[in-house]
This record gives structure tokens, C-alpha cells and sequence, in this order.
């Protein structure tokens, strides 16, 4: 086989490998995403649905349970707030008023937090405070 | 001082902007006096950015709370080399620190090259001047470190407690040195394009070093930085695909494609727009990592929120992604190959498939962390994806990349001889398979892509094995040295070979590390009272019973702890005491808070209970149930408030002294329960080896060649060189 | 602002003009080569690693990566590359 048409079919080989692979990470980030969502989009919610909710944790409202905590997370600006029952390690920064990040599932009137996925947003450290300064 | 900071930020400003100008000036025209005026600049900004750093890190070290980001990053109670790096956990310091490295290593190269690159040397100064400038102005108009407070407040807010490990403060200088680092090599790839120099590789040439240091930092810092999540946070895991994560993994893994591509390009004058590209998105994409952490466009856990910087930062990485493309389109005459691959069982083949992986693994990551955006670009919704999405492509790419740095040692260059492959692929191909079925007896076979990795680590570290046997023995056969004295000299003359496979058996044994205790791990977390146990893997964890300590410094109360002794059994021996912690720092608002709640208001660490070995870890966390502290310390919170005015401020420190340590016993006599993660998991500690391993073999890579052996080398093939000459 | 910053930014201010444009007052430049100089550069470059090439092939075939046959042929492909970069030095330096 001429060296040219060799170096064409590896060409048309190393594309298509390109284009499976592309296609397969639209695909499959579609199917397996989940939708990211403040505690008023999730008053739709559907059971057994995961969802990324995003939100402040409602001051007073952190209980702890048998394995984990459940608290209340309402919009960054707002009063919408939702029941999350979280079972596992609760992270370090974790404290009522900081924004929280948790992956979700509607089981009746709660959301159940999967495992690992509950992050705080550390306290903000790179934000411009006006008032702070002089 | 903070004038002189501030004084010195703006020069060095205006001398970025000026020596820009100079070095195209001088380019344009062939003025050599303006060209040198340019590199000076930069060796003007090097120490105008030194003096600047200096400032700062003087007035953390003296705690001189002035400076509004002393005040709100330190405080007198924190520990010294904490003080020292607190300078770059905020924003403006962490910038500052980024200009600083960048105008040393820009220094470092310009004098280096100083009497080479005559044509592409001021477009990259040029280049490394408008970064300078960019960093330069967000420090000046934007986020200055040199902030001073009108009421000097008395007390720092002190270093946040998470940042106070040693991984964590070293972690920013490491990444940051690889980021500035990379934007050499781009520099000079911008400069070659724009003075049609590409097709020569003297560009690769003055700043392969560079680059070979770039990644060498940028993967300390990425390990450090997973070091830090797993000896420090409460999860006990290492990598999340969390965006910033990923972020400076990005840089990282097209600049392993590029080191191992420019040698392609050096041998056979092949795939210089592939190099080129991948440069330039290397350079990019650091800018791009650098944005990520503080720009609070993506959700994790380093993102900060949102910051004023969003919209500079953009329009600077459009500028770059627009000429990058430009210029590799306008150049692409001069980008064409030389040469052709002579053969796909070729050390050149393998290279190029180690690219092709790496850039996939390259695009899955960036698409998995720019999903969020994308997806709200096309569908409306924002949405987000996990780790399983991740790990499902990453995973088998790993393999293939481990098993391709495996055959890359047993293949020749140019062109390899079938059968000499084949029997040199046979020694260490049946080993690993023969460890894999081993393995499968011993149970791995439940996680078959666990148990491929182990095998194709296995390979390499064979395959590299029977390298530097019969190196050893080619060196015997020739000197007759004895066999230690042998390997050294092998390695000394052959340092870019031998220390690229020692980085192969690193990175091999790094991922064997990484698939056991991904693979193989167990993890628990149950709530315990005292005396009860819980079982992990072989292990048996007994909470023993509860610990409680207050914690003071320089004399002031630096945090509450409430802990657990864990006892560690393994078919019923003893096997290590651990003592994990939750510790409490007292919260700076004093408004709203009583005396004693903000002590639990403030922030909170883990102290992990950790007991490495060769085999696997122990790792264990505790969280207290201080809600049953809370009637307690609203009492007392009440008690304080009604007292308040009624006592000098010295009893009133005894008596708050009292009480916190009634709290103290308090929760040790009610024999609390406790929620505990633990957590069995093996050949962790090979991850952190192979990353030493990896660091020395990347040391011997980089570390320049004795001159003397080169020149008796050179000498040698001028000779033969010659004869052919003379002959022909 | 106090005097003692003062004076400090000013000399510092000095100091850096002084550094930046000595080159245009006439001071000693660190020469760069011409031209013909980096064209030269490239050459000796390409020839090292020419001479590396043919190093590394010897060690592939010393490590039983290449038969002797192999190993002939790509050396003798090797050098007559290398004598065409030594060709191209010398009349680059002529």
C-alpha cells in the first residue's frame, strides 16, 4: 500500500476515533447529568430525580441524625427553602448561613443527599467587600 | 511601606507597558539598544516585584495589621511559616505572588538566551511583558495587597485553620511556579510564529527545560493539593473532578503530551503544528486555571463566590485563544512537516498514541468541567456532572496510557525490528500476566479495570526493569564497571532516557495506588456510643472513648477539640490507637454571639487518625454531637450577658476560662456518642511514592549533562562523521 | 505620604530608568548574534542531536531493540544526515 494512502486511512481512523469519542461524551453528559437547581426550582421537583441544589443553609435548622445531619437550604436571596436529610461526613466548613453545594433526590416530602456530595463553599475570601474597605 | 508596595506595582506597570513597546520597536526596526532595553524591563519588574513581595511578606511577618490583608488573612496567635504563607491565601497576595514567579523564571530564560533568538527573543519578551502588565494592572487598579485600614484593628482574623497544613501553604507556590513556567515555552512559540522561525526547533530548544519544569511543579502541586484533601478534610478521599481540580489538571496533561511530542519534532522535524498547538494551549489553559479559582463562574468548593476579576480575565484569555489561532493559520506554511512516521512499530508511534490519549483525557475533563456552562449555552438549564461521569473515561484512558509508557522503553526508535520487539515485549508481558492471574486468585478479579491497571503497572515496571538491566550490561560489557558504578554512569550519560523511564515507574506505581484504594476500598460511616466497634475491610475500629482539650497559644485560646480514642484491631490484635479530632475555632464576629457560643461558631477542622503502611491505610474521622452541649452554652452564654460590665476584664477571662473547661468535662462525663467515618484502604501509600519517584526521575531529565562526557561523545562521531565525509 | 517613602520611590524610580535605559544611552549591549549567527546556532544544535541520534541507535542495538541488519541500515541513514548538517554548517560559515 502506497505510503499516501496509508497515512490517509490512519487520518480517516485517528477522526472517526475523534468523533465516537466526541459523540459519546455529548451523549452520555446528557443522560447523566444533573440539572443544577435552587430550592425554588426544586418546588417541581421530581421524585427519584437527582438534582445538583445549590443554597444557603437556613440558619437553625441544622439537626444532627443517627448518621449525618438534616437541614433546611433556602435560596441564596430568599426564603424558599427545602428538607435535606444528609447521611455521612459533613464537611469542615459546613455551617448554617454558608452556601452549600448537594447532590439531591426527592424521596417524599425530603430530599435525600448522596453520599460525599455535599460541599461548602469556603467562606468568601476572594470577593470585594466595599464596606470592608477604607 | 504599603506606599513604597503600591509605588512599586505601578513602575512596574508602566515598565511592563514600556518594554513591551521597546522589544516590538526593536524587533520591527533591528534596533538592538531597544530590543536590550526590553529584556531590561523585565529585569527591572523581577526586582521591583521582589521588592513589592517583600513588603507584604515583612508586614504579615510582623503581623502588622494595618494592612487590611494582614488583618483579614493573619492574626499575632498564628504560627510563623503559617504567617509567612498566609501572604498568598487571599487574592491580591496570590496574584502578586503569580507576577513575582513570573517575572523571575521570564529573567531566568532572557538572560539565559540573551545571545541567542535574535529574532524570536523580543516577541517573547514582549509576550511575557503584556502577562506582567495584565497581572500587573489587576494589583494595581483592581485588588491591591496594599490596602491599609484607617482603624488599625488590634487582632488579625487569623489564617483560615483548613489552610494550616504544610501541603496547603506550599501547594499555591508549586502550582503558580508551573503555571509561570509554561508561560515560557508559549512566549517563544508565540515569538517563533510571529518571526517564522517555527520550522527551525531552537525555539523548543532554549525553553524544553522550561517546560520539563513547568510540569514538574504544576504535578507537585496538583499532588500536594490531593496530599492536603486526604490527610486533612473529612472525606478521605484524594480527587474529586471538582472544576478547580481539574482545572490545573488540564495545563498538566497537555504539557505531558508536549514534552513527550517536542522530542518527535527535535529527532525528525515532525508535527509542528501539533507542538505548536499544544503549546499555546498549554499556556492558555494555565491562564485559564489561574481565572478558574477566583472567578466563581463554576460551583466548588474553591470558588469563591464572585469576583470583580471575571470579566478582565475573559477578555485576556480571548485575546490569547484569537492570536494563538491567527498565528498557527497565518504560519502554517512554515508549520509543515519534514519528515513522514517511517513505521507504526516505532518509538514515534508510541508517542504520538500517548498524545492522542492525553489530549482526549485532556478534552473529557475540560468538557466534564465546562459542562455546567455548555449545557446552559445550549438547553437553558444549567447541569452538572459527577465523578462516576469522569471516571468512566478517564479510567480506561489511564490504562492505555500506562500500558503505552510500557512499550515505549522496548521499542526502538525510527523504525523497530518486529522480532527483537516482540522477544523484548515478551519477558515483561508474561510477568505482568503471570502477577495479574495472581492477583485474580487473591480476589482482584471482582474489579476487572482495577485489575487491568494493576497489570499494565506491573508491565512497566518490568519492561523499565529489563531496561536498566541490559543498560547496565552494555555498560559493563563496554567499561567493565562494576555494576552500581555502571547503572551511574548509564544513567549520567543517558539522563533524558533513563529518567523519563524512572518518571514511567512512578507514574505506574502512582496509578496502581490510585486503583487499589479506589477500587478495593471500605468506607463507613456509622454513629457510635463508647465501646461499640465497627468493622472496615480486616480491621475492627473501637471507640474507646471520648477525648475533650482545650487548645491555647501564645496565651490566647486557639481552638476546643472533642475527639475519640480509636482502638484498631486485626484479628483481635491490636494494631494501632488512633485519635481523631474535631477541632473548634472561636468565631472574629463578636457581634451577635455570646461569649462562649462563638467558640462554635467559627470555623472547624478534622484531625485525622491516619496510620499509613506499605500495604494500606487506616484512616479514621470523627464528628462530635455538640448539640447536646448547646442547652449548656446558651446557659452560659446568658449568664455572661447578664454579667456583662459587672466584671473586671480579668475575671471575666478567669470565670470564661471556667466555663469553657466545664464544657470540656462536661462532654467527656456524658459519654457522648460520636458519628465516625472509617475507612480501610490499600496501597495508598503508593501514590505518594510513585510521586517522589516521579520527581526524581523528572530531576535526572532536567539536570544538565556533564559537558566534558558530551564533548568526548560529540568528538567521537565528528570523527566517524568525517570519515564518511572524506569518503563520500 | 512620608518623606522617608518618598525618597525611596524616587530613588527606586532612578534606579530602574537608569537599568532600562542604558542600552539606548549607549551602554555595552550583550550583543546578540546576527543573523547568520542563529542560523548557525540551529545547525550546531540539530547536529548534537543528530550525533545523539545515532548514540541512541547504537544503544538500541547494543539492548537488543534492533537487529544488526536494522541497525546497519538506520546508522548509515543517520550519518549521511549528519553529513548533510555538517555540509550546511560549512557553508553557513563560509
Amino acid at each position: 500500500m502506497p505510503p499516501a494512502r496509508k497515512r490517509r486511512i490512519r487520518l480517516v481512523v485517528a477522526l472517526s476515533a475523534a468523533v465516537l469519542l466526541a459523540g459519546a461524551l455529548v451523549y452520555t453528559s446528557l443522560l447523566s447529568s444533573n440539572e443544577a437547581v435552587t430550592p425554588s426550582d426544586l418546588v417541581s421537583a421530581r421524585t427519584g430525580t437527582s438534582y445538583q441544589l445549590t443554597g444557603k443553609v437556613v440558619d437553625g435548622s441544622v439537626r444532627s441524625t443517627s448518621n449525618g445531619v438534616d437541614f433546611r437550604v433556602r435560596d441564596r436571596e430568599g426564603t424558599t427553602a427545602v428538607p435535606v436529610s444528609y447521611s455521612g461526613a459533613v464537611p469542615d466548613p459546613f455551617r448554617e448561613g454558608r452556601e452549600v453545594i448537594i447532590t439531591v433526590r426527592k424521596q417524599g416530602a425530603m430530599f435525600v443527599g448522596e453520599r460525599d456530595s455535599l460541599v461548602t463553599k469556603c467562606p468568601s475570601k476572594f470577593t470585594e467587600d466595599a464596606t470592608q474597605r477604607s | 511601606m504599603a506606599t513604597v508596595g503600591r509605588a512599586l506595582l505601578i513602575l512596574a506597570l508602566v515598565v511592563a507597558l514600556y518594554g513591551v513597546a521597546a522589544s516590538i520597536y526593536g524587533a520591527v526596526r533591528g534596533r538592538d539598544e531597544w530590543i536590550a532595553s526590553g529584556r531590561r524591563s523585565v529585569y527591572a519588574i523581577a526586582a521591583l516585584v521582589t521588592g513589592a513581595f517583600a513588603i507584604l511578606e515583612i508586614a504579615f511577618l510582623r503581623s502588622d495589621f494595618s494592612f487590611a490583608t494582614v488583618a483579614s488573612h493573619s492574626s499575632s496567635t498564628t504560627p510563623t511559616f503559617y504567617k509567612g504563607a498566609a501572604a498568598w491565601s487571599s487574592q491580591e497576595g496570590s496574584l502578586l505572588l503569580w507576577l513575582w514567579l513570573l517575572s523571575l523564571w521570564s529573567t531566568l530564560v532572557l538572560f539565559a538566551t540573551r545571545r541567542q533568538l535574535r529574532r524570536v527573543a523580543p516577541y517573547a519578551t514582549a509576550v511575557l511583558l503584556g502577562f506582567a502588565a495584565f497581572f500587573a494592572a489587576l494589583l494595581v487598579f483592581k485588588e491591591t495587597p496594599f490596602q491599609l485600614l484607617a482603624v488599625v484593628p488590634a487582632q488579625g482574623n487569623g489564617l483560615n485553620p483548613l489552610l494550616r497544613h504544610p501541603s496547603m501553604m506550599i501547594h499555591p507556590p508549586m502550582l503558580y511556579s508551573g503555571y509561570t513556567l509554561f508561560a515560557i515555552p508559549f512566549a517563544f512559540a508565540i515569538g517563533a510564529l510571529i518571526t517564522r522561525q517555527v520550522g527551525a526547533a531552537d525555539w523548543i530548544r532554549a525553553t524544553r527545560r522550561f517546560a520539563l519544569g513547568a510540569w514538574l511543579f504544576l504535578g507537585i502541586g496538583i499532588l500536594l493539593g490531593a496530599r492536603w484533601s486526604y490527610a486533612e478534610l473529612g472525606w478521605g478521599g484524594y480527587w474529586a473532578w471538582d472544576p478547580v481540580e481539574n482545572a490545573s489538571l488540564l495545563p498538566w496533561l497537555t504539557g505531558t503530551a508536549f514534552i513527550h511530542s517536542i522530542m518527535i519534532q527535535e529527532k525528525r522535524g515532525m508535527l509542528k503544528t501539533w507542538n505548536v498547538s499544544l503549546v499555546l494551549a498549554t499556556g492558555i489553559l494555565s491562564i485559564l486555571g489561574t481565572f478558574l479559582v477566583r472567578s466563581g463562574i463554576l460551583d466548588s468548593i474553591h470558588a469563591f463566590g464572585a469576583s470583580t476579576l471575571g470579566v478582565p480575565f475573559v477578555i485576556f484569555i480571548g485575546v490569547l485563544i484569537a492570536s494563538s489561532i491567527g498565528l498557527v493559520v497565518l504560519r502554517r506554511n512554515e508549520l509543515r512537516s519534514e519528515n513522514r512516521l517511517d513505521s507504526l512499530l516505532s518509538r514515534e508511534a508510541i508517542f504520538l498514541l500517548n498524545n492522542l490519549v492525553l489530549v482526549a483525557m485532556a478534552f473529557v475533563v475540560f468538557w466534564g468541567t465546562f459542562w455546567p456552562l455548555i449545557a446552559e449555552a445550549l438547553t437553558g438549564t444549567r447541569r452538572s456532572l459527577g465523578p462516576p461521569w469522569f471516571d468512566q473515561y478517564t479510567v480506561p484512558l489511564a490504562i492505555v496510557l500506562v500500558l503505552l509508557s510500557g512499550i515505549g522503553p522496548v521499542i526502538a526508535w525510527r523504525k523497530a525490528t518486529a522480532s527483537n520487539a516482540r522477544r523484548n515485549f515478551l519477558a515483561p508481558a508474561v510477568a505482568a500476566l503471570g502477577f495479574g492471574v495472581v492477583l485474580a486468585i487473591f480476589g482482584a478479579a471482582s474489579r476487572p479495570l482495577a485489575l487491568a491497571m494493576f497489570v499494565c503497572g506491573a508491565f512497566v515496571v518490568a519492561s523499565v526493569g529489563q531496561e536498566f538491566w541490559r543498560g547496565v550490561g552494555v555498560r559493563r560489557a563496554m567499561t567493565g564497571e562494576n555494576p552500581l558504578a555502571a547503572l551511574r554512569s548509564l544513567v549520567a550519560r543517558n539522563r533524558r532516557r533513563y529518567g523519563g523511564y524512572l518518571v514511567h515507574v512512578g507514574m505506574a506505581l502512582l496509578f496502581i495506588g490510585v486503583a487499589a484504594s479506589t477500587a478495593f476500598n471500605d468506607s463507613r460511616d456509622v454513629r457510635l456510643a463508647p465501646g461499640q466497634s465497627v468493622r472496615s475491610g480486616d480491621y475492627a475500629f473501637t471507640y474507646v472513648k471520648a477525648t475533650s482539650r482545650i487548645a491555647t497559644r501564645a496565651g490566647e485560646l486557639e481552638k476546643i477539640s472533642f475527639g475519640a480514642v480509636v482502638d484498631v484491631r486485626r484479628e483481635g490484635e491490636h494494631v494501632t490507637t488512633m485519635r481523631p479530632e474535631r477541632g473548634f475555632y472561636p468565631s472574629r464576629d463578636i457581634e451577635g454571639l455570646g461569649p462562649i457560643g462563638r467558640f462554635f461558631e467559627g470555623e472547624a477542622t478534622s484531625e485525622i487518625g491516619l496510620d499509613a503502611g506499605v500495604f494500606g491505610d487506616i484512616w479514621t474521622a470523627m464528628t462530635p454531637d455538640i448539640r447536646r452541649l448547646a442547652p449548656t452554652i446558651e446557659e452560659g452564654d446568658r449568664v455572661f450577658a447578664a454579667a456583662a460590665g459587672k466584671l473586671s476584664p480579668e475575671l471575666e477571662g478567669q470565670a470564661l476560662g471556667a466555663a469553657l473547661n466545664g464544657i470540656v468535662e462536661k462532654y467527656l462525663a456524658d459519654r457522648p456518642e460520636a458519628t465516625f467515618r472509617v475507612i480501610s484502604s490499600p496501597l495508598v501509600t503508593w501514590i505518594w511514592v510513585g510521586s517522589i519517584v516521579v520527581f526524581l526521575g523528572g530531576m535526572i531529565a532536567l539536570w544538565p549533562g556533564p559537558d566534558a562526557a558530551r564533548r568526548r561523545v560529540t568528538a567521537r562521531y565528528a570523527a566517524r562523521v568525517a570519515e564518511d565525509l572524506g569518503r563520500a | 505620604m512620608d518623606i522617608v517613602a518618598l525618597l525611596v520611590i524616587v530613588a527606586v524610580l532612578a534606579a530602574v530608568v537608569a537599568l532600562v535605559t542604558g542600552p539606548l544611552r549607549g551602554e555595552r549591549l550583550e550583543r546578540a548574534g546576527a543573523d547568520a549567527e542563529d542560523d548557525i546556532a540551529e545547525l550546531e544544535a540539530r547536529k548534537e542531536a543528530k550525533y545523539r541520534e545515532i548514540r541512541d541507535a547504537e544503544m538500541d542495538l547494543r539492548t537488543g531493540k534492533l537487529s544488526d541488519e536494522d541497525h546497519r541500515a538506520l546508522d548509515r541513514q543517520l550519518r549521511a544526515e549528519a553529513v548533510e548538517i555538517l555540509a550546511a554548517l560549512d557553508a553557513a560559515r563560509s
